[in-house]
């Protein structure tokens, strides 16, 4: 890679690190929980970004393997956390075969 | 002005030392310019959007879609920098996560909204004013 597409890498993760500062003022300041998950899950795929151009700027390409697992955590963390606020617990067993409807206890299925 | 000259001396150095011109290596940093700054507009563009509009559900209107078209576009062109085959496997294998997982997370949270009860901000559109001048 020469030194002036490391240049561009280095201003491409600048930009992305200054989308992720805004988009934590939403996530501070967001009005719902709602919102504020929105706004972890929006930062988590920058944050993936981020590692894969970092690995290219140093010359490390290890990091990317990280960055796969970073995003499969971010998509379950997300649905744990919709799941706890919509059951107030985590050992609930979700309803299978059913897509919309009510269940018994009054939740639904993710 | 100095990096457009180092560009210009990078570009007249690779001409001489190659008789035939290297297609590969014009494409490839080519490719990586543009996807890389079309990709950082949709990223960018989302932030702007998920500060200013009103509303939940304009909101992840607006993150969803343009955070999996910008990391797909970014991821490309981080493809096209790669020199062998097991990077460019690996950067294959965040995007296809990326696609499946970003959409599906986006509908858990709206549908989750809406099934609590969240209500989205209504109110009648009126279209703008029409000049009354033309015939």
């Amino acid at each position: 890679m020469s030194p002036l597409m490391g240049y561009f890498m280095l201003g491409s993760a600048i930009l992305i690190i200054v989308s992720m500062a805004l988009m934590l003022a939403r996530l501070i300041g967001g009005p719902t929980l709602y919102d504020r998950l929105l706004a972890v899950n929006s930062f988590g795929t920058k944050t993936v970004l981020f590692l894969c151009i970092f690995c290219f700027i140093i010359g490390r390409p290890d990091g990317v393997d990280i960055a796969l697992l970073y995003a499969l955590m971010n998509f379950i963390a997300t649905i744990a956390v919709l799941k706890f606020f919509n059951y107030r617990a985590l050992d609930v067993t979700l309803p299978r075969g059913r897509t919309g409807g009510n269940t018994a206890d009054g939740g639904d299925a993710l | 002005m100095s990096l457009i000259f180092a560009a210009a001396a990078e570009v007249s150095q690779a001409a001489e030392t190659a008789s035939h011109i290297d297609w590969w290596s014009v494409v490839s940093k080519v490719g990586t310019v543009v996807s890389m700054i079309a990709g950082l507009f949709f990223i960018l563009a989302g932030t702007i959007g998920v500060l200013r509009l009103p509303d939940f559900y304009t909101r992840l209107h607006a993150a969803g879609m343009t955070d999996t078209l910008g990391a797909e576009l970014i991821l490309l062109a981080l493809i096209f920098q790669c020199d062998n085959l097991q990077m460019v496997l690996k950067l294959l294998l965040v995007a296809f996560f990326l696609l499946v997982t970003s959409p599906t997370a986006t509908h858990a949270v709206a549908h989750a909204a809406y099934r609590a009860g969240l209500k989205p901000l209504l109110g009648e559109y009126r279209a703008p004013e029409l000049e009354e001048d033309a015939p």
